[in-house]
């Protein structure tokens, strides 16, 4: 029981995660019906700006003064500086292909993903870079049961996050502008709603959750690599699409199923095929359920 | 002019900017408490001083400032357009291959290995073409199938000791197993989705080679596989076969060669058939092609399974050639290699695929000391290909033609 407990809290703080990147998968898809593969490559790069602001500020010797403000300034710039490279993404490579075929727009977002961790690798280098995040170390035990207090503060920062999108997506005037663009972006475009504007927001948004993900990956294994987006990244998208592609409250549900089952199927099956689990759910939701859990319509017009 | 010149110009300087502001975190901050900014500005400069270059050449061609050059290499590729298009297409097919054949008479070891290395990749490029050119189907999972035809080649060898002409059709057979076995359960979607169930395909066998110790080895791979052999006529003491290794380089490059050219010739035969129609018109409009009568279903996974089978010949011979396979060999990027080199050269068409994957394999010989910069590059170029040329370097023919062409 002990062993179940501990497994489900590591799920939790996976599948938190993996809900983060998803959701950034399901906005786009909802918005242009794009998978964006450079969308991994986004959660990267938020690992290693986290890593980077961590680093200066602990050379700087305020992380041993203030750690909490220190992550806090992580989180916030890394966020902002995927937010700014998605929108340059977006505009370089998927803007002038929205009209072409899907096949073009699908290979323009997989050249960008292989071009921008590539950019990565040559600038931070091929190894593994160090996250500098032993302040945070510690953890409660509940009996056998430890929880570290790095996966409380993924756990609660994920929940806060995925509250605070959905106020913005259902309860602000922006959320509803999101909402009517992925409707139907011409009549959207006539009661005066810049589709341009809101597909950049989109990405900039999903943008900031994957980096705010990136950290929190970081943080919890110790270590980035230019790579690192693409497994998660795939597994992420098997979340968006087990949730049902396009439906956010779908992504967040998917990617915690996703987190659970590579941590239950790790822990009780074979840890050397956690990755495996999360593809047969992928082939098995398009099999026998392509809508996904929360049932967004797939048809021609849409895939 | 003035307007223009506005046009191009402002969101460019934003770019370089937005650039600017990507690049610095990177390279200018560190660890040790300090930010610079001269390294980010040198890398940022190269960048822009190259793309500007580019633009104002651009622009020149577009305002007519370079007519003087370009009009008379305009009239010089037409020129040699119309004589080309001239000489029938098989003499080209024929010099290209007498050319291939004299080569190891020119190259040294190292050239004959490139040159191996690119007929091997023609192999791959023209079965992904299948798939993608032909029949429209994204498959990134696509190594795969060369890593089981690999597999089996290495496997069968070692452990049973079969030699590399009967495990040649079980390679084949393998690869297109696995072909089938990825094809039946994803052929039911479409577009996006395919490509995604491809990829997780692609690293689900990846991971059963790295992970699967009996059988495998795992990440230590296969040593010891025997190279090509071969039964050959000897006169010495009346008529005798002798069994001879074909352990030599060019002797190796002759048969890859064969290889190649079989391929090449297959897929074209394939194309021009009622299968190929089939399978274009799959790609053109799947629902329309239904209901003319084409059975989608099966074309797709005979689509899959004809992929699947050159990539497991291709497979077989890099395992011969290599004698020791890995995990290593088959990963995600090699997959979005051969798919670049697809759609460098132009998708369905196959003199541009073999072009492309003469540039995409020569090149980065050619350019050794801009080695990391490679995958870059290749992902750069399918960007700007896509933007700019989405047809690709040659493109596809277009076979018979359309009602609204033929008014015209």
């Amino acid at each position: 029981m002990e062993y179940f407990i501990q497994q489900f809290v590591n799920g939790l703080t996976l599948g938190g995660m993996y809900a983060l990147i998803a959701l950034g998968y399901t906005m786009v898809y909802g918005v242009i019906q794009l998978i964006n593969f450079a969308h991994g490559e986004f959660f990267a790069a938020g690992g290693y700006v986290g890593a980077i602001t961590l680093g200066y500020l602990s050379g700087l010797g305020y992380m041993q003064t203030h750690p909490v403000l220190c992550l806090s300034a992580a989180f916030v710039f890394a966020m902002a500086y995927c937010a700014y490279l998605a929108v340059g993404v977006e505009k370089i490579a998927y803007k002038p292909l929205r009209k072409e075929s899907r096949l073009a727009a699908l290979l323009s977002a997989l050249g960008m993903s292989i071009f921008l961790s590539n950019g990565m690798m040559l600038t931070q280098g091929v190894y593994d870079k160090i996250y500098p995040g032993e302040m945070f170390q510690g953890r409660f035990d509940f009996g056998t049961v430890a929880i570290s207090y790095l996966q409380i503060m993924i756990i609660v920062l994920t929940a806060l996050l995925l509250v605070g999108l959905n106020l913005l997506v259902f309860r602000t005037k922006i959320g509803m502008a999101m909402r009517a663009t992925a409707q139907d972006k011409t009549m959207s475009a006539l009661v005066a709603i810049g589709s341009n504007k809101i597909i950049s927001l989109t990405f900039a948004i999903g943008a900031g959750l994957a980096a705010a993900a990136g950290i929190m990956y970081g943080l919890y294994y110790g270590s980035v690599r230019y790579d690192m987006g693409f497994i998660p990244g795939i597994k992420a998208f098997a979340a968006a699409v087990l949730g049902g592609i396009g439906n956010i409250t779908g992504a967040m549900l998917g990617g915690l199923i996703i987190g659970m089952v590579e941590v239950f199927g790790a822990g009780y099956f074979s840890s050397e095929y956690k990755d495996v689990f999360a593809f047969i759910i992928l082939i098995g939701v398009l099999y026998f359920k392509p809508t996904g859990i929360m049932g967004e319509n797939i048809d021609d017009t849409r895939v | 002019m003035i307007q223009e010149f506005k046009k191009i110009w402002k969101p460019y300087t934003i770019g370089m900017l937005w650039l600017f502001g990507l690049l610095w975190p990177l390279l200018g901050v560190h660890a040790d408490g300090t930010m610079t900014v001269h390294e980010t500005f040198r890398v940022w400069l190269y960048i822009l001083v190259g793309s500007a270059a580019c633009l104002m050449l651009y622009m020149a061609k577009k305002g007519g400032f370079l007519d003087f050059v370009g009009d008379p290499l305009f009239r010089a590729r037409s020129s040699i357009q119309t004589r080309a298009f001239a000489i029938p297409n098989w003499s080209w097919q024929v010099g290209l291959i007498v050319l291939a054949c004299f080569l190891p008479l020119f190259a040294d070891r190292y050239g004959t290995d490139v040159a191996i290395n690119v007929l091997i990749y023609i192999c791959l490029g023209l079965g992904l073409n299948i798939m993608v050119g032909l029949c429209g189907l994204l498959d990134l999972g696509y190594i795969a199938f060369y890593g089981v035809g690999a597999y089996a080649y290495a496997l069968l060898n070692t452990v049973y000791g079969m030699g590399f002409w009967i495990c040649l059709p079980f390679s084949a057979f393998f690869a297109c197993l696995a072909g089938a076995i990825v094809g039946y359960p994803t052929l039911r979607m479409r577009g996006d989705y395919l490509a995604i169930v491809t990829l997780g395909f692609g690293e689900i066998i990846r991971l059963i080679l790295n992970n699967w110790m009996e059988l495998t080895n795992g990440p230590n791979g296969i040593l010891g596989i025997d190279a090509v052999g071969m039964y050959l006529p000897v006169f010495e003491n009346g008529f005798t076969f002798e069994h001879f290794w074909m352990k030599k380089l060019y002797l190796f490059y002759y048969l890859v060669l064969a290889l190649a050219i079989f391929t090449a010739y297959g897929i074209r035969h394939l194309n021009i058939s009622r299968t190929g129609r089939a399978w274009e018109s799959i790609r053109e409009d799947e629902t329309a092609a239904e209901l003319m009568g084409v059975n989608t279903f099966i074309y797709k996974l005979l689509a899959y399974i004809m992929g699947a089978f050159f990539a497991g010949l291709a497979g077989a011979f890099f395992a011969a050639r290599m004698r020791f396979v890995s995990p290593e060999s088959f990963t995600f990027l090699e997959s979005a290699m051969v798919l670049c080199m697809v759609v460098l050269g132009g998708m369905g068409s196959i003199p541009g695929i073999i072009l492309g994957v003469a540039a995409l394999i020569v090149l980065p010989e050619v350019f050794r000391e801009f080695e990391n910069y490679r995958m870059l590059i290749f992902g750069a170029t399918m960007v700007i290909m896509m933007l700019f040329r989405p047809a690709g370097l040659i493109p596809a023919k277009r076979m018979g033609t359309r009602s609204d062409e033929r008014e015209g």
